[in-house]
């Protein structure tokens, strides 16, 4: 295909390109797999003999319950954007073209601009003193401030925040590729409206619901700043945990495991996010 | 279906959006030092922020760090997609499987694994080791921008190129170097714009000797409320808008 005077850019790319993720993407991923399997060490932070006990420390049910209660959070913060963002991605679809890039910018903006800056920014409105509770007491309708601050609410306030775009933008582009035809023909053929929601809409914009939760559950529990910022000594998440345990508590071989864990919850969504699209696939042919 | 109701609930998504950053705007103006209750227009907390040399400092840091880790992820992910949109080789399927894979990977995996990384080989934390890692997260979002553009490319014109005798450099030169440069623009504002905004890998992968901007804001907002925080945001809000009308305004004006 390609003459020998055209070989030297093609190598010398590839080589490039591989090196930079061979070195930086594999090579790392490997040595957290294998820091998994060894033995803590105070001084050169691991040590041999190989052995399962992190994995098995992820049971310990001090840490197990912080997972839980970290699984928890994350899942209520993708149900939350979940119920915001499929109305928001439908009501954006129908909107004229031009309002739409508008829109869209608009969405982004925010992704754009700094997110401790914004999470901070939360703080200025759910503190005991802030804007929040200063507005409800001035209106009567409490009359003492509420503890908003600190709180599991104010965590996953401050998660919905930051990660709604990301639930919101793959939604949005399967509405887009609804086809009105698909609708009308389920009208005609005698559905009413909530029988071609459940049975037209709902399978067609799964895809674009499930990158949605892999864009937004995993980052929901990896996002330890925001528990330091809104959420207080009690409701960290597992990114918290794994900081913890690599920065503080040197601890490589647990924070190692729990980032694995991580790494299979996502394996799990991608697989059943490419299953749901290859069905998708499969039917609309 | 009534319009109203749809144009009701974005409007309204739009506003909860859009509340806590309008008032860090406002709160950055304001004279008092309680930070919730308003004491008078002031520019104080602006000043305050110039004449903290270790902020000023940490500024300079990020956006040398920025600039660079856009620049080398451009090029790199520009050569990249190249490779991916027009050259057969084994394991293509492998390069884009591991480039999704970081663009999914929560980014807590991705800096324990890197500073896993830098211990082993013995890489002071500092300046290198956050260029090496930015370079990696934003490596996907510029091979992504600029793989859609190619995607939409007329394939005769770097066929024309190589019967007229162009080397498969020169093609790339003068041919397909000038079709992509919008996308390398917007891949290039987009690094340069995650690199500024990464709180996660840095903490990780940064060390005192290189003190960047996240991280600094960071060990002032763990603790209580401070004001110059808002004004930084302010300044960072203002930066980040710019920089994204740009990417749109080239995106938008090269479709034309």
């Amino acid at each position: 295909m390609h003459s020998v005077m055209q070989q030297p850019f093609k190598t010398a790319v590839l080589i490039l390109v591989w090196g930079w993720l061979l070195f930086l993407v594999l090579a790392p991923n490997l040595l957290v797999v294998g820091a998994s399997v060894m033995t803590r060490d105070p001084v050169s932070f691991l040590s041999l003999p190989l052995n399962l006990d992190a994995y098995r420390q992820l049971f310990d049910p001090l840490y197990l319950e912080v997972f839980l209660h970290s699984l928890y959070m994350a899942a209520m913060t993708t149900l939350v954007c979940l119920l915001i963002g499929y109305p928001f991605a439908w009501a954006l679809s129908k909107v004229g073209k031009q309002r739409q890039l508008i829109l869209i910018f608009l969405l982004i903006v925010p992704f754009w601009t700094n997110s401790l800056v914004r999470t901070y920014a939360l703080k200025l409105i759910l503190a005991t003193n802030g804007l929040l509770n200063s507005a409800l007491m001035s209106i009567g309708l409490i009359d003492e401030p509420l503890q908003l601050l600190y709180t599991e609410g104010a965590v996953i306030i401050g998660l919905v925040y930051l990660l709604l775009p990301f639930m919101i933008l793959p939604l949005y582009s399967v509405f887009e590729d609804l086809k009105q035809e698909l609708l009308l023909a389920s009208h005609d053929l005698g559905a009413g409206r909530l029988s071609t929601f459940i049975h037209v809409i709902v399978p067609l914009t799964l895809p674009g619901v499930l990158a949605g939760v892999m864009l937004v559950l995993l980052p929901a529990m990896g996002l330890f700043f925001v528990p330091d910022i809104l959420g207080g000594s009690r409701n960290l998440l597992v990114g918290n945990v794994i900081k913890n345990q690599f920065l503080d508590a040197r601890n490589w071989p647990f924070g190692a495991a729990a980032s694995i864990v991580l790494t299979v919850t996502m394996a799990f969504l991608m697989f059943a996010h490419r299953l749901s699209k290859r069905r998708i696939g499969e039917e609309g042919a | 279906m009534t319009r109203w109701l749809p144009r009701t609930y974005l409007t309204l998504v739009y506003i909860l959006l859009y509340v806590p950053i309008v008032v860090l705007v406002v709160f950055s103006f304001n004279e008092s030092r309680t930070g919730y209750a308003w004491g008078g227009l002031s520019l104080r907390w602006y000043e305050a922020l110039f004449n903290n040399r270790a902020m000023v400092n940490a500024m300079w840091n990020s956006l040398w760090l920025a600039l660079s880790a856009a620049t080398i992820s451009t090029v790199i992910g520009a050569l990249t997609a190249l490779a991916l949109h027009r050259y057969r080789f084994r394991g293509k399927k492998l390069l884009n499987g591991m480039l999704f894979v970081v663009m999914m990977s929560p980014e807590i995996v991705l800096a324990i694994s890197l500073l896993a990384l830098f211990l082993l080989v013995g890489l002071q934390l500092g300046y290198v080791s956050l260029l090496l890692a930015h370079v990696t997260f934003c490596l996907p979002f510029v091979v992504i921008t600029v793989m859609a553009r190619l995607s939409g490319f007329d394939e005769s014109l770097p066929e024309a190129a190589r019967d007229l005798g162009a080397s498969d450099f020169t093609m790339t030169r003068t041919v397909l170097i000038p079709v992509i440069m919008p996308a390398l623009l917007a891949g290039w504002l987009l690094g340069f714009t995650l690199s500024l905004d990464d709180v996660v890998v840095s903490t990780f992968v940064g060390g005192p000797s290189y003190e960047i901007l996240p991280l600094r804001i960071y060990s002032m907002v763990r603790v209580g409320l401070k004001p110059e925080v808002n004004a930084l945001g302010t300044l960072l809000l203002v930066f980040s808008l710019v920089m994204l009308m740009l990417s749109q305004w080239i995106l938008i004006r090269s479709k034309r």
